[in-house]
């Protein structure tokens, strides 16, 4: 057990509870004030990308899905390829800066933090492969890890690595428009059984989903037979 | 990064030609540092960004090929990012080595499990790969820039006793401690000793705490050496790159600098969070060249200081009066019972009531410093019944500065304030309480801020300073001590008036 909260450095102050003593207790990492600012998702969600639909304008809303996704369904070069995305937190302030910190300023440790919920999450969908959004070579160099690999590492789990980047460019700096008409930003690696496949991509976080379109299009054309998502926070 | 030992030089494993064995920084025993050549025509935006600086290569805008240039031709100097000390690790640009704070993972540009420090991560990664760059030396050699100093103010006496030991100082490369009594006028007795500075083409720098004191402090230094482009650091400065001969900076933007200063003026040293953070000091430490002078500001050294002074063992002047030579008001002392209970009973101390009943009804400002933030809610149901003007800041409150201007304008007659604007403000014709001074927050030093900020204008020298406490403590007693020391000080040097 670390002594001290991840998050904030403040001192953590075990309880002391008759399920300390009959229970393997889960690690604590973060003192409560900082897990309470990690909101879960909760209530009605886009049954393709886990957007709370409760906190999106109705006029966003169509039936049981945002209209984002509606309009990625209603186009047929999109269509089906990516059978959902599962997000565990709201990307709310407090998670923007620690994701910031964890993924720009380089804290590798706070990958721990997630590990438990995301195993737990990971359990549930049964996958045959964990196959986390790869980085361009220079933007694994510049920040010494991939901040989806890093989060299954610390899990516990195996990443399979069936994509390359094709060319390396940042994401964030880019509109909507721009990352939806990229070419292809992926490229297969060899020497895995993609056909028939169920394949869970990870990423830290699902913005406008075309990444993780882009990724599973390229695996569904390869033969896989189901292509879903796991990110740790919905924008 | 991964580096070969070449013809006894670092090569960077990116612009190895043919593959070699390579190795991590951290792990090379003695960084080899190739001698300087003389005819090398080197970057002019190289030097000025590296001089006195410790820099991840991520933090410099030139390419892998042209740094390492530099350092073959020995203009720029490697240092690591992290030593190990019989195991346990250092951060070579914070300090940091508590274990808690490191961490290691798998990293992609060294291909070995890369411990950082997780002390110092906001400026960006130091990890056991990390080398920190700097210039190889840090003397300006630039072309000789006049400071005249414009300012046609006078010093009282002890300003000029202060000011003239500054000179000193810095003429020796000595370290001094001034300690000067809240509204001395600290800034002004600086003047000459950093004109004295930049006339030997020496480098100097104020480095305090906060960020606004740098921005109130940056005009007013530019205002007085217009010939020099004052260089002003703090989080998400424009100046982040600027080369000056004076630097005015918050102390946590030393972090960036490596052996920089000739003169380090360190403001408030007794200050939250400097006091506190060894590794802000370590900041300070490390900005100084090795033959530099010190010169420390302070209203309240602690008491290990003030035993050093005594002592002998440490150079120090004192400023006893303020300018306005005026006694500073002494605090008084009020029992006033049980205070939290009597809030959770919606009540205030009685003797308490009355002191704000009576700034209310004479329209005098007050402010009433309180020990914790959690007691606003109650506190400003009970005053705001006396008045509805009244407000209360703490350090969070994002509307700090609107409050804090609208007292200035005299809109609110009694703030409710937490330890925030302890130091810094001033505000002419004001009484001041604290309750629940015996609250541990309420040290001997901050004590001594809050009175400081009663009587510091000339037209207004005098006022109230009360200390509402349920059970004296050694801290408010030391406090009220410091003050009366300082008044028969000042008396005896006459440098008060009495009347």
């Amino acid at each position: 057990m670390s002594e001290y909260c991840l998050f904030c450095h403040e001192e953590l102050i075990e309880h002391i509870s008759w399920s300390t003593f009959f229970s393997k207790r889960e690690e604590e990492l973060v003192c409560p004030s900082c897990q309470e600012q990690l909101e879960e998702i909760t209530g009605k969600r886009c049954d393709i990308c886990s957007r709370p639909l409760e906190r999106i304008d109705a006029q966003y809303v169509v039936g049981t899905r945002c209209s984002d996704c509606v309009r990625w369904e209603n186009d047929s070069e999109w269509q089906g390829y990516l059978a959902g995305n599962l997000s565990i937190y709201l990307y709310n302030d407090f998670l923007k800066e620690i994701i910031s910190q964890y993924k720009f300023r380089g804290d590798y440790l706070l990958a721990k933090v997630f590990a438990q919920k995301l195993k737990t999450s990971i359990r549930m969908l049964h996958a045959d492969y964990l196959v986390p959004i790869p980085l361009s070579t220079e933007r694994q160099f510049e920040r010494g890890f991939n901040q989806a690999e890093a989060l299954l590492r610390e899990a516990g789990l195996h990443s399979t690595h069936l994509l390359q980047r094709t060319h390396g460019e940042k994401q964030s700096k880019k509109s909507r428009e721009d990352r939806i008409h990229l070419s292809q930003i992926f490229q297969l690696t060899d020497s895995f059984v993609i056909s028939g496949k169920r394949i869970l991509l990870i990423d830290d976080i699902y913005t406008t989903g075309s990444t993780l379109r882009h990724a599973a299009k390229l695996l569904r054309k390869a033969g896989a037979d189901y292509v879903f998502a796991l990110t740790l926070a919905r924008s | 990064m991964r580096f070969a030992i070449f013809d006894k030089k670092l090569v960077p494993e990116p612009l190895l030609s043919e593959p070699q064995t390579t190795q991590t920084i951290a792990k090379i025993g003695e960084i080899p540092q190739p001698s300087r050549n003389l005819h090398f025509q080197y970057c002019n935006d190289v030097r000025k960004r590296l001089i006195g600086k410790q820099l991840l290569l991520d933090e410099i805008p030139h390419t892998l090929d042209e740094i390492h240039q530099h350092y073959e031709q020995g203009y720029i100097t490697l240092r690591k990012g992290i030593v190990f000390e019989k195991g346990t690790p250092r951060c070579q640009r914070c300090g940091n080595q508590k274990p808690h704070l490191f961490s290691s993972f798998p990293c992609s540009r060294c291909r070995e499990l890369c411990t950082y420090c997780r002390k110092c991560i906001m400026m960006g990664r130091v990890s056991t790969c990390t080398p920190l760059y700097s210039w190889s030396d840090s003397e300006c050699q630039s072309a000789r820039e006049t400071a005249n100093l414009v300012w046609n103010g006078t010093l009282s006496f002890g300003q000029q006793v202060a000011s003239d030991e500054v000179v000193k100082a810095i003429s020796t490369n000595d370290d001094l401690l001034v300690w000067a009594v809240c509204g001395a006028g600290k800034t002004e007795l600086l003047f000459e000793g950093i004109r004295y500075a930049l006339s030997l083409q020496k480098r100097v720098c104020i480095a305090t705490p906060r960020t606004d004191v740098v921005q109130e402090l940056t005009p007013r230094l530019q205002a007085v050496f217009p010939q020099i482009d004052v260089a002003s650091l703090y989080a998400g400065s424009p100046d982040r790159h600027k080369y000056s001969p004076l630097t005015i900076s918050t102390t946590h933007q030393l972090f960036r600098f490596y052996q920089a200063f000739d003169v380090v003026i360190v403001d408030e040293v007794d200050a939250f969070p400097y006091s506190m953070d060894e590794t802000l000091q370590y900041a300070v430490q490390n900005a100084r060249k090795e033959r530099s002078s010190m010169i420390y500001l302070s209203a309240t050294p602690n008491q290990q200081w003030q035993k050093d002074c005594r002592q002998g063992k440490r150079n120090f002047v004192t400023i006893p009066a303020r300018y306005h030579r005026k006694p500073l008001p002494v605090p008084e002392l009020k029992w006033c019972g049980n205070w939290d209970k009597k809030l959770k009973q919606n009540k205030l101390p009685p003797n308490v009531m009355k002191w704000l009943k009576i700034r209310l009804d004479m329209e005098k400002q007050a402010l009433l410093f309180i020990p914790k933030i959690e007691l606003i809610p109650k506190l400003l149901a009970i005053l705001q019944k006396l008045d509805s003007r009244i407000e209360a800041v703490h350090a969070a409150d994002p509307e700090r500065k609107a409050k804090v201007q609208s007292m200035r304008q005299k809109d609110i007659p009694i703030l409710v304030t937490t330890t925030i604007l302890e130091r810094g403000v001033t505000f002419p014709n004001l009484d001041v309480a604290v309750l629940g001074s015996e609250e541990q927050i309420f040290t001997a030093s901050a004590l001594v801020q809050i009175a400081g900020r009663v009587g510091r204008s000339a037209q207004y020298p005098t006022g109230n300073i009360t200390f509402f406490h349920f059970g004296r403590t050694e801290a408010m007693l030391q406090a009220r001590k410091q003050i009366q020391n300082m008044n028969a000080e000042a008396a005896k040097k006459g440098m008060i008036d009495i009347e």
